[in-house]
């Protein structure tokens, strides 16, 4: 490690943008970037699977909240999401004096709600789809079976219906890592606010987002291969037979 | 009645140029995207690669990221380009980047490389009998392309084309963080004057959620004109 950074610094000796401490900069929002986007989609997850289930519900009282919930995240911006849960929570009567203010008070829990609200209501669409394109055969044996609502859900129905979504939920994890670009617009240091302040600071525009655009390239890259490699193991059975 | 503490017409014009963003900017990404699609399809090596490098790096890169790269590298590159014009052949040019200009190219280029994809599946969902049978007309290239090739393209572009379009009508909220008062700067700049955050983005939400509706209810009449010839299997 020790040697590596003399060798990092003995490379940048000549550079006057990228020095160990902006590398730095960018580093840190690498790791916030992750976090922030990591976090969203296991909470979207968990929360997305029960929504999915209860959107395709015979009761409407359940289905009918469900899916505007899912029309409002998924008609509006990101953006004007995130302005609303940021600027918002101030203004809840008395926060400022519970504990919750000690967290809220942050950028970061508010942008992490509204990521996660924003990538459940995506994903709920998303599962709905696989849940609904069940076929209807699987369904019926199951029912011949004698089987429970639940344990079909749980036997018969979901684990393929998550093997189905996989292609689309790959996509919203890249739609997620770059839609997260936005968190620096509320004064989070990401990815992209580390890029901003190395702008502001040099002023330097092609320096700055074009090492930020190669970096999200990379990231962008693994999550593809990733999930290609699970489309390939889980998805076998569904190749087309070939000699 | 809500109070808008006179931020009204400001808002309404915000929204204006929301609309009218998207609307220019769909239209450079469709040329766009006929374009990329007809590169990826062409037999030119090039063009193929340059089409492919294109999507590529478009769609692995955050739009807000190439954002800024245009608005702040953008100036700066063009003055680079002029100040070469006038060491070289003295040529004293200047060109300012309009905001709104800027923001159009911007997006267009973005989604140009969606636009691009869904045209080339589009595309190739042509059944290639109805191009031969074109040729076997006499039709040329280009007379192949609009009476055969386009007409018959839309009709499985559509979906595509209406997704993109709700991504992208999400996307111009973005220009907002770069400069542009549309109706999400407006609405932001409303919250913090006035401390009432919840009246001016719930109007906002809402009008985007209006602009979407009544886009999914045009699209869905367009598929219909589209799909004139064709049935479902039911």
């Amino acid at each position: 490690m020790e040697a590596l950074m003399t060798w990092l610094e003995a490379q940048l000796v000549d550079n006057s943008i990228f020095t160990l401490q902006t590398l730095g900069y960018y580093g840190e929002g690498l790791v916030t970037t992750v976090q922030l986007v990591f976090l969203s989609l296991i909470i979207g997850l968990v929360m997305a699977v029960p929504l999915a289930i209860g959107r395709g519900s015979r009761y409407r009282w359940v289905s009918l909240p469900i899916f505007l919930y899912c029309y409002v995240f998924r008609g509006t911006p990101l953006l004007v999401q995130l302005y609303l849960i940021y600027y918002g929570v101030v203004f809840v009567d008395g926060i400022q004096e519970t504990w919750l203010w000690v967290i809220l008070e942050k950028p970061f829990v508010p942008a992490l709600i509204a990521f996660t609200l924003n990538t459940a209501a995506y994903t709920t669409e998303i599962f709905r789809g696989a849940i609904k394109s069940t076929d209807h055969g699987e369904v019926e044996a199951a029912r011949a079976y004698g089987m429970s609502r639940g344990l079909m859900l749980r036997r018969i129905v979901l684990p393929s219906a998550f093997r189905r979504a996989l292609p689309a939920y790959g996509n919203e994890v890249i739609f997620m890592l770059h839609a997260s670009a936005i968190a620096s617009v509320v004064t989070i240091m990401d990815l992209t606010g580390a890029a901003r302040f190395v702008y502001a600071r040099f002023y330097a525009p092609f320096d700055a987002f074009l090492f930020v655009a190669a970096i999200y390239l990379c990231l962008t890259f693994a999550i593809l291969y990733l999930f290609r490699y699970l489309e390939r193991r889980l998805l076998a059975h569904l190749k087309p037979a070939s000699g | 009645m809500i109070d808008l503490h006179g931020y009204g017409p400001r808002l309404a014009e915000g929204a204006l140029i929301t609309l009218e963003l998207a609307v220019l900017s769909l239209a450079l990404a469709i040329v766009l995207g006929l374009v990329t699609a007809s590169a990826k399809m062409s037999r030119n090596w090039l063009a193929q690669r340059l089409a492919t490098l294109y999507t590529t790096l478009i769609r692995g890169v955050p739009d807000l990221v190439l954002m800024m790269l245009m608005f702040f590298g953008g100036q700066i590159g063009i003055n680079m380009i002029t100040d070469a014009l006038y060491e070289r052949f003295g040529w004293d040019v200047f060109v300012n980047v309009n905001e709104f200009v800027a923001g159009v190219v911007t997006i267009g280029l973005i989604f140009g490389a969606y636009m691009g994809e869904t045209f080339r599946g589009a595309f190739l969902a042509v059944d290639s009998g109805q191009i031969e049978a074109g040729r076997a007309y006499g039709m040329n290239h280009w007379l192949v392309f609009r009476r055969i090739r386009f007409p018959q393209m839309m009709r499985h572009a559509i979906p595509g084309l209406s997704n993109n379009w709700m991504v992208l009508l999400k996307t111009t909220a973005l220009v907002s963080v770069i400069g542009l008062t549309d109706m999400v700067r407006v609405a932001a700049e409303a919250s913090k004057a006035t401390r009432e955050p919840f009246t001016f983005m719930i109007i906002v939400a809402l009008v985007y959620l209006l602009i979407a509706t009544v886009s999914e209810w045009g699209f869905a009449r367009l598929q219909k004109r589209y799909d004139v010839g064709y049935r479902e299997a039911d």
